[in-house]
């Protein structure tokens, strides 16, 4: 049975697809937007039709996540797809698109199947495959790109790892763009990272930790960057953390190149001076950078120069993690903590909200042309209903997660997500 | 032995708090408790040349050897330090036994914690280790080598034998040369003579230097002969062979003609220079032997016998600590 009709009223709707940030309401009608009321209200509203009054809350489209890792299939006690679906649904996160990276790889449409139709049955939130870009994530040759876009993938990546060989990555940018597919691709020149811990400076030298120069970063984007250039194709460039890559963004950009970037939230809001005494919990990949690099990407996601903001969530149980820094397995889970976190830049008067919240819905949908992230009549209702100046404290039991690695651990947020809907159903609603 | 008040120590006669739980970085010192442990190891100098050289401070004390890299000449030397002082010293080398069948390091450190030691020496490949530790046990823990973070036992013994050769810490000139990049012996010296008032300089190829090593308060130098200009103390780094043959250094023998330290080259420093070295040396790579074995510059034998007594000290100032537990 479809569940009843509901009014949500007395919103703060923010939805950065039309623009309008103000007062408004919204009805949901058999999984969809019915009727959106920017400014207004609803008028006169029939017996059947739920209602709720939100009190001033954000109601926006629900986030869409473009790079999430889960455990399934091969390493399920780390995460699930299910747990990390609970996680999204919590975190007000309507649509995740999963890395490939699992084992077996998603480099074969069978598996882009099996994540589809585990999704299905667990009917959360929106589960979108990425497919490997090469096989086995080798990096040498091209995987079913066509095959595995017709069996619901959403970009090609070979996540973490950078396609070292030119050659490879420029017939996948010219193979994948006459398919529509959207490659992603991590800027790292892997020989300078090889092995690398920390960024390199002072505090890593002064650890003795293992490092890599942020330049590192800037050497693969410009050689990306041509290749797009040379091939026409798309790149997604997978979280841009420096600022002297940005620079090499601004500059592609510029020359109308067909490029996007993300960054992780990570990256926007912690330095490497929080791994400050080996903290495991604070090691991601790439590692965090020193905070002209954060300060220079908080001011890039300001202007648009960077589109998209990612969780970057990665699953890590504490064995993973309860190591010396160097062996600890890198990786943040982010997905219940994406939102408040982004929302920092809003209660600091940083970036407006319909700015952050455009990185996180209609930015990510538009460039996979998914039909959320927006709130328009005949729209699927996916949403998040947010208290924005509700204070929060992260307290990992709170976690959906399997693995509870999260570096926000005991930090003061602002912003609670009442409830998620997705399709209409209600998948999340705080206590 | 009178039994010691709260966090102090009443060995050899002096008395100073030492209220630390662990040994895991110089940077958790304080010059007043450098002093005093150099204080304390200078007697211990003493009784380790007199004929009977045991002591019961630590007896019925259990101090737990965990080496997860090999080094005999540390090992020994927390193994007599440990010994001297009248404890129970048993040696792991992990190694060898449980750690290649996919124990973590907690899970070792967890198990040993369960026999009840009261002092942990804990030597790791990886920075940080010993922190790491630290946080899971609940015995005191000193750091014997982190990666290449610390080795502050290294530096407390190197201070020691320079006080000794000098009367003083404050005002040295000291050059530190070689491997800085991998050197957790030149980020434990650095921090403990700057902190002593010592002028330090880190002297080396770039491809062997830490990045931004200059804003670490000390001057850097890629060669050799300006590096040691005047200097009171040259201390030579090890560097390990495998990292030479084009990898961070061409060769060998191109190596040893910049940086190795031989005795043309010394004569840049001061002339009443003296060397060090924390072994194990590559005589030949980093210096020659005709300088490593002048007993007349020489203090690299007067640093071996520094370590006991420096790591007696150590033990001595954490039991007062067990003591009160």
């Amino acid at each position: 049975m479809a569940p009843r009709p509901l009014a949500l009223l007395n919103a703060r709707l923010v939805d950065p697809a039309s623009g309008w940030d103000g007062p408004g309401a919204l009805l949901v009608k058999n999984g969809k937007i019915a009727e959106v009321a920017f400014g207004g209200d609803l008028g006169s509203l029939s017996d059947d039709i739920e209602t709720l009054d939100t009190r001033g809350a954000m109601l926006s489209p629900g986030l869409v996540d473009l790079r999430v890792k889960t455990g399934e299939p091969g390493a399920e006690p780390k995460e699930t797809l299910k747990s990390a679906a609970l996680a999204a649904a919590a975190g007000g996160v309507t649509s995740i698109v999963v890395q490939p990276d699992t084992s077996p790889a998603v480099d074969d449409p069978s598996v882009v199947d099996f994540i589809l139709r585990r999704a299905r049955d667990i009917e959360l939130v929106h589960v979108y495959p990425a497919g490997a870009a090469t096989k086995g994530l080798a990096g040498e040759r091209m995987a079913e790109i066509g095959l595995m876009r017709d069996a619901g993938c959403v970009y090609v990546t070979d996540a973490d790892r950078p396609i070292v060989n030119s050659k490879v990555l420029r017939r996948l940018l010219a193979y994948a763009k006459s398919f529509g597919v959207l490659v992603a691709h991590r800027p790292a020149d892997p020989w300078l990272a090889a092995g690398a811990a920390a960024t390199e400076g002072e505090l890593a030298g002064r650890m003795g930790l293992p490092s890599v120069p942020p330049i590192a970063e800037k050497i693969m984007l410009e050689r990306d960057l041509a290749l797009v250039e040379l091939t026409g194709g798309r790149l997604l460039v997978d979280q841009i953390t420096t600022a002297c890559a940005l620079e090499s963004l601004e500059r592609g950009k510029a020359r109308g190149l067909d490029v996007t970037a993300t960054t992780s939230i990570n990256h926007l809001s912690f330095n490497e001076v929080d791994i400050g005494d080996y903290r495991t919990f604070c090691k991601v990949d790439p590692p965090l950078r020193g905070e002209d690099d954060r300060q220079a990407v908080i001011d890039a996601l300001a202007s648009g120069l960077i589109d998209i903001v990612v969780s970057a969530h990665a699953p890590a149980p504490a064995e993973d993690k309860r190591l010396p820094y160097d062996e600890a397995a890198p990786g943040a889970v982010g997905l219940q903590t994406l939102l408040p976190a982004l929302l920092a830049f809003h209660h600091e008067g940083r970036i407006p909200l319909i700015d952050l919240m455009r990185t996180v819905t209609s930015r990510p949908a538009e460039l996979l042309g998914l039909p959320a992230g927006r709130l328009a009549k005949g729209a699927p209702a996916d949403l998040v209903l947010c208290d924005l100046n509700a204070p929060m404290i992260v307290d990992l039991a709170d976690l959906k997660s399997k693995s509870k690695n999260s570096p926000f651990d005991g930090r003061r947020l602002q912003g609670v997500v009442r409830m998620t809907l997705v399709d209409g159903r209600v998948v999340h609603r705080a206590n | 032995m009178s039994a010691p008040e709260s966090g102090l120590i009443d060995v050899l006669g002096k008395t100073f708090p030492f209220p630390k739980r662990h040994f895991l970085s110089v940077l958790d010192l304080n010059p007043v408790e450098v002093s005093d442990l150099l204080d304390l190891a200078d007697g211990f100098v003493a009784l380790n040349r007199q004929t009977s050289k045991k002591l019961d401070l630590l007896k019925g004390r259990t101090l737990m050897n965990l080496f997860f890299e090999n080094s005999t000449r540390t090992q020994s030397s927390f193994e007599l330090a440990g010994k001297r002082l009248g404890a129970d010293v048993v040696n792991m080398s992990p190694r060898a036994s449980s750690i290649s069948k996919g124990e973590t390091l907690i899970d070792t450190a967890v198990t040993l914690n369960a026999m009840q030691p009261d002092l942990l020496v804990v030597r790791h490949a990886s920075s940080g280790a010993a922190s790491l530790l630290s946080q899971k046990v609940s015995c005191s823990v000193i750091n014997a080598g982190d990666g290449q973070h610390e080795h502050p036992t290294q530096a407390l013994l190197d201070a020691l034998s320079m006080r000794r050769a000098f009367g003083r810490i404050a005002g040295l000139r000291v050059a530190i040369c070689g491997d800085v990049l991998h050197s957790r012996v030149a980020r434990s010296n650095v921090g403990l003579l700057q902190m002593m008032g010592a002028e330090v300089r880190l002297v080396g190829p770039p491809t062997l230097m830490p990045a931004e090593a200059d804003r670490w308060g000390s001057e850097v130098y890629h060669d050799l002969r300006k590096g040691i200009e005047g200097c009171d103390v040259v201390m030579m780094l090890r560097l390990q062979l495998e990292r030479m043959d084009g990898v961070l250094a061409p060769s060998q023998r191109e190596y040893f003609r910049f940086f190795g330290l031989d005795r043309e080259k010394l004569a840049c420093a001061a002339p009443h220079v003296r060397v060090m070295h924390p072994g194990p040396m590559n005589r030949g790579v980093e210096i020659d032997s005709e300088v490593a074995d002048d007993l007349a510059v020489s203090l690299i034998q007067d640093q071996v016998e520094m370590g006991v007594a420096a790591r007696m000290a150590v033990l001595a100032a954490l039991s007062a600590r067990l003591d009160n537990d």
